[in-house]
């Protein structure tokens, strides 16, 4: 069952979540943790890229909002978003998601790459998508997802003009 | 039993260690003062390493001390003399124990190198012949060099008591005997600790916050030990890993010695406060940047031998190493009495290299341009040498120490010497800061760089904040102080309140204000890095978990002041306006009111600094003038009942009541002194008018204020005629 040979290497289980219509998932070896929403701290210079800061026991995560990374609609103001705590090569960083999904245990067989026809953001942030049930589950490239120095320069760049 | 092993070459590697380092500088002071203790300890410390090493099996270690202890042997049975030939070989000989001991750090084994030659050189040298083609360094001529470490004892209170050394550079090897009192702990587990108690901390303020809200009494007083347990484990935690400077200045002697060798000069290091303390990280931080201007200080400072004499000064150049606690930073000194730094010189450079432009150059006062040399793309030896010009430019010195939050700085005079002042934090981890507020978030400043606080309340506070070429600035006290709205770096709302707060900083030896909405409390704080996403922004330090548990972020004085370009303010102000009050007829004046014996006296607030109490027994004399110490220089004091005449009402025991003047040149305060009063009363704000033909010396003239005959001081009068040197080296 297990394989090296699609994205999640030798763990085949995807922890999922929702983003608006997105079904979206990352290696469940990436996750720390999932938290309910936390009090965040705004970052001044860089709101548009880092939602805020938050205090997770004692550690000072710095979390980012899917939402605004995928270019996608501001969140409604009735859903609570909630935090996908995830490993990084710099610490752990928090994905704000709007609702957690299960762990699923994927296949080979059901992987897919991404439709040459499918453009854009989630091009950029997609590495293939499985067919889960009826549904279709995007699994995200963490490392693409939070390479954000070239948008925080851009922003910062904006103060400076 | 592999793991006894290991732990026993562990324990021989770090006791090692302890004993090359203090070898060094042994070696060196052996040079100049032959002293038999000396050499034994010299001759014990080998034979230590030798004995333990041949027990490990390291044979090649085994065989290095062993010639390197017969030669030792000699000396001390008086057949050898000390020579610098002799000790250039030993200094080598620790050099290649040191290796070796690198090497059994990392893989456990000795490796190949044998060190044919080292050896060769040591025997040759123990059966007396002279092979000066084989040892690299010195020659008899330069013998004489004296390269001598002196230690004055320095009253620093907060040190255990120390027995007075004699001879300066002992270091007592004895010491590490006396297990009973002292344990080796491992350096990552006092980090840790260190860690926990920031975290305890936090727990703390937090708990604090809370019993803030609650009756209970019980609880409150529990939480009250709670506080005081911590504070207290806090400092413990922090002594524990404080070290001496002296652990980086005792490789500083070897340094000195291999580079005066090298390059024909001639130095004498002097170091005074060597047992000044800070932590451990912090000092492993400055070793390199510390190293890096000692050798700059021989290599680019001093003179040559001749050069010095032909300037009339001793062939021996000195380099002086001053630390020291101030205002809970450690002030590291490092000064030499070379040839000095030539502003003129700097200014052709950095204008030739484009480091800066003509008219900016020109516009800077010498003590600026000196600073120059820290700018990256800037090396002002006029050669590049393999000594200092390897590199690793005065840039690098800078942001290193500023990386640990510390600061240096320059001053120079030409013929004289140069003088770098570099300020280091105590410790990172917990430092004081101040809570303020900004667009609804919390920030904290660290302390460090706050210098006052100023609020301004009335009718109109936006009218106070006035504008000079479209730049924000206030008069603080008469200068002009550049305002920086936080809220604007922020790119948020500014929200209009009825009074202005503002927070006077200092960065990079530039103060401004910093207005935020709100100045909320000071509060201890642990420094938590931000991800390297953040870094990026230069607009913060770090973060900390405030009371509430919520996050706030940590200002980046330094960086906001980059980010707005306080260099480019501060130049447009000094073109653009004169800093001078406004003085024009019939405008109301604010004064400082004063009494001496039964003279009411009055002084534009303008010009007044600062007001101080000073302790009658903090006076001392120099050069035939009442000084005190104040803020890390001296200050001269003026006292207006002598000037005047007026017989003084102040007892001997009482303190001066004194108000610290300082000079304006345009947007640069000069140089200030201290006007000793009986009494300071009051300020009012009037329009006065002074009849100067009632002026005699010391006043302007005498005018009604407060429905009384008052005689307006005229300071700057005073001062020249009580110090005409001061004011003419300043005039010319």
């Amino acid at each position: 069952m297990s394989s090296s040979q699609h994205p999640a290497g030798d763990d085949p289980r995807y922890c999922t979540f929702l983003l608006g219509d997105l079904f979206l998932g990352v290696p469940v070896t990436r996750v720390q943790e999932v938290i309910r929403a936390q009090e965040r701290t705004r970052v001044p210079l860089v709101s548009g890229v880092v939602h805020g800061l938050i205090n997770l026991r004692g550690e000072i995560v710095t979390t980012v909002d899917l939402r605004h990374r995928l270019e996608l609609a501001e969140r409604p103001a009735d859903v609570e978003p909630i935090n996908v705590v995830v490993r990084h090569d710099d610490g752990v960083v928090s994905l704000l998601a709007d609702e957690i999904g299960d762990v699923f245990e994927v296949t080979d067989e059901d992987f897919e790459p991404l439709p040459p026809t499918v453009h854009g953001v989630v091009r950029e942030f997609v590495r293939g998508i499985y067919k889960v049930g009826p549904r279709l589950l995007l699994i995200l490239d963490v490392e693409r997802l939070l390479d954000l120095s070239s948008v925080v320069s851009a922003e910062l760049e904006g103060v400076v003009a | 039993m592999a793991e006894e092993i290991d732990e026993i070459v562990g324990e021989f590697v770090v006791e090692c260690r302890e004993i090359l380092d203090e070898l060094d500088t042994e070696l060196v002071s052996l040079e100049q003062h032959p002293d038999p203790d000396l050499l034994a300890r010299i001759f014990r410390a080998t034979h230590t390493i030798k004995g333990t090493s041949g027990f490990l099996g390291f044979a090649t270690l085994e065989a290095v001390t062993h010639v390197g202890e017969n030669l030792l042997s000699k000396l001390r049975d008086g057949e050898l003399v000390v020579r610098p030939e002799i000790v250039s070989a030993l200094l080598a000989m620790f050099d290649a124990v040191r290796e070796i001991i690198d090497r059994v750090e990392q893989s456990g084994a000795e490796g190949d190198v044998t060190y044919p030659d080292l050896i060769a050189t040591l025997v040759a040298l123990d059966q007396g012949e002279l092979l000066d083609e084989m040892v690299t360094t010195g020659s008899t001529t330069e013998g004489d060099q004296v390269v001598e470490p002196v230690v004055t004892i320095e009253s620093e209170p907060a040190q255990v008591v120390e027995p007075v050394e004699t001879t300066g550079s002992e270091v007592s090897v004895g010491s590490a005997s006396s297990a009973g009192e002292s344990i080796r702990v491992d350096v990552e587990l006092l980090d840790d600790l260190m860690n926990l108690v920031g975290e305890l901390v936090l727990a703390r303020n937090q708990i604090l916050q809370f019993t803030a809200g609650q009756n209970d009494s019980t609880f409150t007083a529990t939480s009250q030990r709670l506080n005081l347990i911590t504070t207290e484990l806090q400092e413990g935690v922090m002594r524990t890993r404080m070290q001496p400077i002296e652990n980086v200045w005792n490789k500083f002697p070897r340094v000195v010695r291999d580079l005066t060798l090298a390059i024909g000069k001639q130095a004498e290091l002097v170091m005074e406060g060597k047992h000044t303390e800070l932590d451990k990280t912090l000092l492993e931080a400055i070793k390199d940047p510390l190293t890096h201007l000692v050798r700059n200080a021989v290599d680019h400072g001093l003179e040559a031998p001749a050069d010095r004499v032909a300037a009339g000064k001793p062939e021996v150049g000195t380099v002086r190493l001053r630390a020291y606690h101030e205002g809970g930073q450690v002030i590291i000194e490092i000064s030499d009495d070379g040839r000095g730094i030539d502003p003129a010189a700097i200014r052709r450079k950095a204008v030739q290299k484009g480091v800066v432009t003509a008219d900016e150059a020109n516009h800077r006062s010498d003590r600026d341009v000196v600073n120059y040399i820290f700018l990256p793309g800037f090396s002002t030896a006029e050669q590049v040498t393999n000594i200092s010009g390897r590199g690793v430019g005065m840039d690098v010195v800078r942001t290193n120490i500023e990386a640990i939050g510390g600061s240096v700085d320059v001053q120079s005079e030409v013929g004289v010497g140069t003088t770098f002042k570099v300020k280091i934090p105590l410790t990172l981890a917990i430092i004081p800061a101040l809570v303020v507020t900004c667009d609804g978030d919390r920030y904290a400043i660290p302390q460090v760089s706050l210098q006052e606080l100023v609020r301004i309340d009335g009718d109109d506070p936006q009218a106070s904040i006035e504008r000079v070429n479209g730049v924000p600035v206030y008069r603080l006290r008469g200068r002009l102080l550049p305002i920086v709205f936080l809220s604007e770096v922020f790119r948020q709302s500014v929200t209009l309140t009825d009074s202005i707060n503002i927070v006077v900083v200092r960065a990079d030896d530039r103060e401004f204000g910093l207005v935020v909405d709100e100045i909320n409390d000071t509060a201890e704080i642990v420094v938590k890095p931000l991800g390297r996403i953040l870094k990026q922004v230069g607009a913060f330090a770090g973060a900390t978990i405030m009371g509430d548990g919520r996050v706030a972020l940590i200002l980046d004085v330094l960086g906001i002041a980059e980010q707005i370009g306080m260099a480019n303010v501060a130049r447009q102000l000094s073109d653009g306006a004169t800093a001078g009050p406004a003085t024009g007829a019939g405008e109301a004046r604010r004064l400082l009111m004063l009494r001496v014996g039964d003279r009411r006296l009055a002084l534009p607030l303008d010009t007044v600094a600062r007001l101080e109490e000073f302790g009658p027994g903090s006076v001392e004399l120099a050069g035939g003038h009442q000084v005190v110490q104040y803020r890390g220089e001296i200050l001269n004091l003026v006292f207006v009942a002598d000037e005047l005449g007026v017989t003084s009402t102040r007892t001997a025991d009482q303190p001066l009541q004194t108000v610290v003047y300082t000079e304006h040149r345009g947007d640069q305060p000069g140089r200030s002194v201290g006007v000793v009063v009986d009494d300071i009363f009051d300020i009012v704000e009037e329009v006065v008018d002074v009849q100067r033909e009632t002026a005699v010396h010391g006043t302007l003239g005498s005018a009604v204020i407060q429905g009384q005959v008052t005689d307006v001081l005229d300071v700057a009068g005073l001062l020249r005629s009580v110090f005409p040197a001061l004011f003419e080296l300043e005039a010319a």
